[in-house]
């Protein structure tokens, strides 16, 4: 059965590592692979996995998941059928699950009717990228309603006095956006990233920070895990299944590099939190 | 649609929408990544600021007069007027303004506004390239370095007006994902903005996004209405029976509409019925749709059950978005203003006609307007008054209608 967010990075804390929080296209590239790629992260290790719901028009995503989305339209792929993947998979999990979903299929399925199939489906918590907390009220009460956390953001541009607003409606973990752009970007960690990082777990108090956006190698995700409590991984799990000449090597090339990633994350492991010459 | 009632004037002071969280009732929001919160912050304290500052004023009031050749004439169609038997037919000639187009006020406006953010760079997004080129301009009058977002399907069929942002200095930058049209360029523009947003200011062309974007715009567009309203006034001594104007994401028409919300005077907003409303293909967002978020505000939005935003379709590449923007949705519901549409074959048709008996080559756009004043006008009596915006010129078409005039 799949676990709690508060399990999860209770699990990844024992083993002195970051969390490893990879991000799929939910339904890419078809609903079985992706089950499949699901499970395969899970065995891996993964103490999260955030399933995608694709959406016509994402507009904080970059072109790995933009295409990676728009294939499992193109397919048929509805925020119920990823729902029903997800219950599939979910039982024989020991991975937590938490969905990324744009707020518009949230809104014409209906808050509370959504949050229930969200939690029926064994989701965790669910990450709403175009729900900044001033927006947030009715779904928040939908979720929590429904026993789901909803997983806020923070990013570099958002100022200091900010963040107890977001904070103040965060539930699970705090989700820091390592870069000012979209998933997927070109990411140089700088040390004042890892400060900026290191201030924002304080002012989080008990709440987990995971950091992601652009983190494609192990090196980086190293790095992060060295300052925050979860690294999450997308654009780059994703571009194999895009680019490979079939599913299967699609898959093989994407869970090769997933457990390089998974593998970075042992805190012990880590490079030097100053030794970073090459990260840019 | 019933186009015997004269909406009754709603009590309110109007210019107070929409409230401080950019809501016009339930429609505008700002849903937007969290890393746009601030920049959104900073642009509507910007904004506040601009508004109550006399210097800001006289500035773009300056610029609009001796640069955009504001105010434009109201001109009285009185051919058209003959030809349709009814109402008198007042064109509101935004066609006239520098640029060809209504897309220069609000342009101008965010420029000077950008500048005075010390903002170096701007990003906008365009469907019919009217609103590129003229941010184009603005940016290379300001001195401003400019990047124009357009779908890959639009940079062919308004290729004048491509070559037109070149020759100004502009960046266009092809956009291939989706239906390779506005919806899809503003998509990219988000995106490039949010990578961008410390040197950058996104130009939004209409009354849509995040706020405080539909009610900035809507405010530098309201010139059109304010010019109106005091011209017809002085040439007629009263108020029109009518306002008309086409709906895209709904700036021209907000903008004619909103200094005349006080007044007894009713509304009409034509959408881009597209190959016929019964058909697949068309932009009737507010005919049609209902209410969801894209592109940062809740608005009417044409979806699949599932949220999932259907492509639009119009001749009229400026026509061709699947929502419309918030305070349309407000007035909508509230029945303050009525919402019909005009087909692809009725807009020709009606930029024909308007070419033909008036000399004047409306914008494929505009001549929505002219096609639902053809049904409207000779079902009112002949005293009554019909003040039509005239959004742009058809110049940018010529190349995409070429086809039809050898057939
Ligand atoms: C001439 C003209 N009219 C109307 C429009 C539609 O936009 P809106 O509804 O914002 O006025 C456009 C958009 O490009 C245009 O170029």
């Amino acid at each position: 059965m799949s676990a709690s967010l508060n399990q999860a990075f209770a699990a990844a804390r024992e083993k002195n590592r970051a969390a490893f929080i990879p991000f799929v296209s939910g339904g890419f590239p078809d609903p079985a692979a992706c089950a499949d790629l699901i499970r395969g992260l899970d065995d891996l290790g993964a103490e999260v996995i955030e399933v995608g719901v694709p959406f016509s028009d994402p507009m904080a995503d970059g072109p790995v998941i933009q295409a990676s989305s728009q294939r499992a339209l193109d397919q048929g792929m509805t925020p119920g059928r990823v729902l029903e993947m997800v219950a599939e998979v979910a039982p024989r999990l020991r991975a937590a699950l938490v969905l990324m979903t744009y707020y518009n299929p949230v809104l014409q399925t209906g808050l509370a009717g959504f949050a229930r199939l969200a939690a029926s489906a064994g989701v965790a918590g669910v990450i709403v990228p175009d729900l900044p907390p001033e927006e947030a009220g009715p779904w928040r009460r939908a979720a929590s309603d429904g026993g789901l956390d909803t997983i806020m953001m923070a990013a570099p541009t958002t100022p200091a006095s900010r963040l107890p607003v977001i904070l103040d409606s965060c539930r699970g973990f705090l989700y820091y956006v390592s870069l000012t752009g979209v998933t997927g970007a070109g990411l140089t960690i700088a040390p004042q990233s890892l400060e900026r990082l290191a201030g924002i777990r304080a002012a989080a108090g008990g709440l987990p920070v995971a950091v992601g956006f652009g983190v494609a190698r192990p090196e980086q995700a190293a790095a992060l895990a060295s300052a925050a409590d979860g690294v999450i991984v997308g654009s780059a799990l994703m571009r194999p299944l895009l680019e490979a000449s079939s599913t299967a090597r699609g898959l093989e090339a994407s869970l090769s590099l997933a457990g390089a990633i998974n593998a970075s994350l042992e805190r012990d492991a880590r490079p030097a939190v100053h030794d970073m010459g090459g990260m840019a | 649609m019933s186009l015997s009632s004269v909406s009754s004037p709603l009590p309110g002071n109007w210019a107070e929408q929409p409230d401080a969280a950019g809501r016009f009732g339930d429609f505008g929001g700002r849903f937007v990544p969290e890393t746009l919160m601030p920049a959104l912050y900073e642009l509507t304290e910007a904004y506040e600021r601009v508004r109550q500052d006399p210097t800001f004023a006289a500035e773009l009031n300056d610029l609009l007069r001796h640069y955009v050749g504001r105010p434009t004439p109201l001109y009285e169609a009185k051919r058209l007027t003959a030809h349709l038997g009814g109402a008198r037919i007042f064109l509101k000639r935004e066609d006239l303004a520098h640029t060809g187009a209504h897309k220069i006020n609000n342009a101008l406006g965010q420029g000077l506004l950008a500048k005075r953010m010390g903002k170096t760079r701007i990003i906008a997004e365009t469907g019919a390239g009217q609103h590129g080129v003229a941010t184009a301009t603005a940016a290379a009058l300001l001195g401003l370095e400019c990047s124009v977002f357009m779908g890959s399907l639009d940079i062919e069929r308004q290729a004048l007006n491509v070559i037109r942002m070149k020759m100004l200095g502009a960046t266009v930058e092809p956009v291939e994902s989706g239906g390779r049209a506005l919806k899809d360029a503003v998509n990219q523009a988000i995106r490039e903005w949010v990578a961008r947003v410390a040197d950058s200011h996104y130009i939004i062309g209409s009354v849509i996004g995040p706020h405080p974007y539909p009610r900035m715009v809507r405010d530098f567009q309201a010139v059109i209405g304010r010019e109106a309203r005091q011209q017809i006034i002085e040439r007629e001594g009263r108020l029109p029976e009518a306002l008309m104007a086409c709906v895209g994401a709904g700036s021209n028409a907000m903008g004619l509409f909103h200094p005349f919300l006080a007044d007894p005077v009713r509304m009409v907003g034509v959408e881009a019925a597209g190959k016929g409303a019964h058909t697949d293909k068309h932009a009737l967002s507010l005919g049609q749709g209902r209410p969801g978020v894209l592109h940062g505000a809740n608005l009417y939005l044409l979806q699949d059950p599932d949220g999932q935003v259907i492509e639009a379709h119009s001749i009229a590449a400026g026509l061709d978005y699947p929502g419309v923007g918030p305070e349309h949705g407000f007035l909508k519901d509230l029945g303050r203003v009525e919402y019909t549409s005009a087909t692809d074959d009725e807009a020709v048709a009606a930029l024909m006609l308007l070419s033909r008996l008036e000399g004047i080559i409306p914008a494929l756009e505009s001549a929505h307007a002219i096609a639902q004043a053809t049904r409207l006008a000779p079902s009112l009596p002949p005293d009554a008054i019909l003040l039509i915006c005239l959004s742009g010129r058809g110049d940018k078409d010529v190349t995409q209608l070429a086809g039809l005039l050898e057939d």
